[in-house]
């Protein structure tokens, strides 16, 4: 088990507090000129997503988190879990419901993700930053209309719903940036 | 050749661009001779005095850098020359100011780098009150910005309209409990003593309060928090810190002279460390010997953190945008 001191507390280090993983976002260190240190931290639950703050005496030591991240590669889901792949060693784990979270309108089977373990298990997904995916859905195109202005929401076969402008019509391929959930291009197949 | 004007730094989130490299050298050789001038103006003898001694501080919440030499085997970088300062003045130096490197451990952030410059001086006759007074014109001297008058602020006044609790009489255990209350984030906390949450709360809960446009001045520190200041009829002790917003400036002393006081006071601070579990420090004899020889005079002191003050003339964000090389540059 690796412990780490307040000394060694930057921003990403993984630690364990309150029995859950989390990762340090903000490490201030705070010591009147003739008192006591202490650690300022801002601390995000990485099960739960929630910002923490939390104070160490420096020098105090905490329970470092066995939290990784893998690129892995997405290759279905059976509605209970979402598969995913090694390129690598092939090896194959099951991300639950909590841990793809809102990912899951993103992925496409060979997508490489982001795959955070903890222990081992997938603790959350984060899909490519940039997808290509087909519309399933949307109203007619407006043919001439290539302004871009106003735009129509847009379900891809993903399941994500983007706004897109007039001229997209179903069966086009888009880019779509997944961390705004903009779309970008049209993208040629 | 200087940085161009309007580069293309980027603007911080405050909306402040952090000074070039070569603005803050400029910054900080015009602050030198601003410090020396303020001090030779006054009558003050500059002085130098070793960074690298035999003997270290006393403190137990400074942790120094200790080196091994063949020839004088463990060796200490200073923490500030407090001690080889006052073994100037028990000589008859007269009224004295340095501006030196010093060294303390585990210190790194926003507002410390473990190697910084210190700003010391003793005022020969003076009492803390006057000293203060000195130390706020300096200051709003190097940093023009602020306010002109500083706010002065007694430390058990400043937990009161902040906390509602008295540091000086209320019990440990209110204390706590106000911390408990105020600060959930610290409620894991396992503090040593009445001091350390006495800390933390000034540190998290009073200090954050203060206004960031101008000094606050806190006085009238509990005698367990003298250090080496005088403890006056109130038993409280004659120290007082300069804040500007939450950023602790100076710190200074109305100077405790008698050499039994400082062996008392360091034997203190070696059972803290020894209860704590620190490495031992070798006492700084050579000062107690001055002191053998007679009373320091009486004089006041205090002890400037220069770069926190060119961060505010710089209106810098970090503590590594006025250091020539930060520490991770080294």
């Amino acid at each position: 088990m690796t412990t780490y001191s307040t000394n060694e507390f930057k921003n990403g280090l993984k630690i364990m507090l309150d029995a859950d993983p989390c990762s340090i976002i903000e490490n201030e260190f705070v010591k009147p000129g003739k008192g006591q240190a202490f650690n300022r931290v801002r601390i995000r639950n990485l099960k739960t997503g929630r910002v923490v703050e939390r104070t160490f005496k420096s020098g105090d030591t905490v329970e470092g988190a066995d939290v990784v991240d893998v690129e892995m590669q997405y290759l279905y889901s059976d509605g209970e879990f979402w598969y995913f792949m090694s390129p690598e060693t092939y090896e194959q784990l099951g991300a639950d419901k909590t841990a793809v979270g809102d990912s899951a309108k993103w992925l496409k089977e060979q997508a490489l993700c982001l795959v955070t373990l903890w222990n081992g298990v997938p603790l959350s997904v984060e899909p490519p930053v940039h997808v290509i995916l087909k519309v399933t859905e949307t109203d007619p195109g407006l043919r001439g209309d290539t302004s871009g202005g106003g735009g129509k929401p847009a379900t891809l076969e993903t399941g994500a719903v983007v706004r897109v402008p007039l001229f997209i019509n179903v069966g086009d391929s888009l880019k779509v940036n997944t961390q705004t959930g903009e779309y970008i291009a049209r993208a040629k197949e | 050749m200087p940085a161009p004007r309007n580069s293309s730094r980027p603007a911080r989130e405050d909306g402040r661009t952090a000074p070039a490299p070569l603005e803050a050298l400029r910054g900080r050789a015009a602050l030198l001779t601003q410090v020396r001038a303020f001090f030779t103006q006054r009558g003050y003898l500059e002085v130098e005095t070793p960074v690298l001694g035999r003997a270290g501080a006393a403190d137990a919440q400074l942790a120094q850098f200790a080196v091994s030499d063949p020839v004088c085997g463990t060796l200490y970088l200073q923490t500030s020359p407090e001690y080889a300062m006052k073994r100037l003045l028990a000589r008859g130096s007269g009224s004295i100011f340095q501006i030196t490197k010093a060294f303390r451990q585990g210190e790194g952030g926003r507002f410390h780098n473990p190697e910084f410059t210190l700003v010391e001086w003793y005022g020969v006759g003076y009492d803390h009150r006057r000293l203060m007074a000195e130390s706020c014109a300096l200051i709003a001297r190097l940093v023009p910005s602020l306010k002109p008058e500083p706010r002065l602020v007694s430390f058990r006044q400043a937990f009161r309209d902040r906390l509602g609790v008295d540091p000086i009489e209320d019990p440990t255990d209110v204390l706590q409990e106000c911390a408990y209350t105020r600060l959930p984030a610290t409620r894991e906390l396992v503090l040593d003593d009445r001091d350390a949450l006495l800390d933390l709360l000034m540190s998290h809960a009073v200090a954050p309060h203060f206004p960031a446009d101008g000094l606050t001045v806190i006085t009238d520190y509990p005698a367990s928090q003298a250090a080496l200041a005088r403890i006056n009829p109130q038993g409280l002790a004659d120290r007082f810190e300069i804040y500007c917003g939450p950023l602790e400036l100076a710190n200074g002393f109305h100077e405790e002279t008698r050499r039994e006081e400082y062996a008392a006071r360091f034997a203190a601070e070696a059972r803290k460390r020894h209860a704590r579990g620190l490495p031992a420090i070798a006492q700084d004899e050579q000062l107690l010997a001055a002191l053998a020889l007679g009373d320091l005079p009486d004089c006041a002191g205090c002890a400037l953190g220069f770069d926190r003050v060119l961060m505010l003339a710089m209106n810098a964000a970090h503590i590594n945008e006025v250091l020539t090389f930060p520490i991770e540059q080294t």
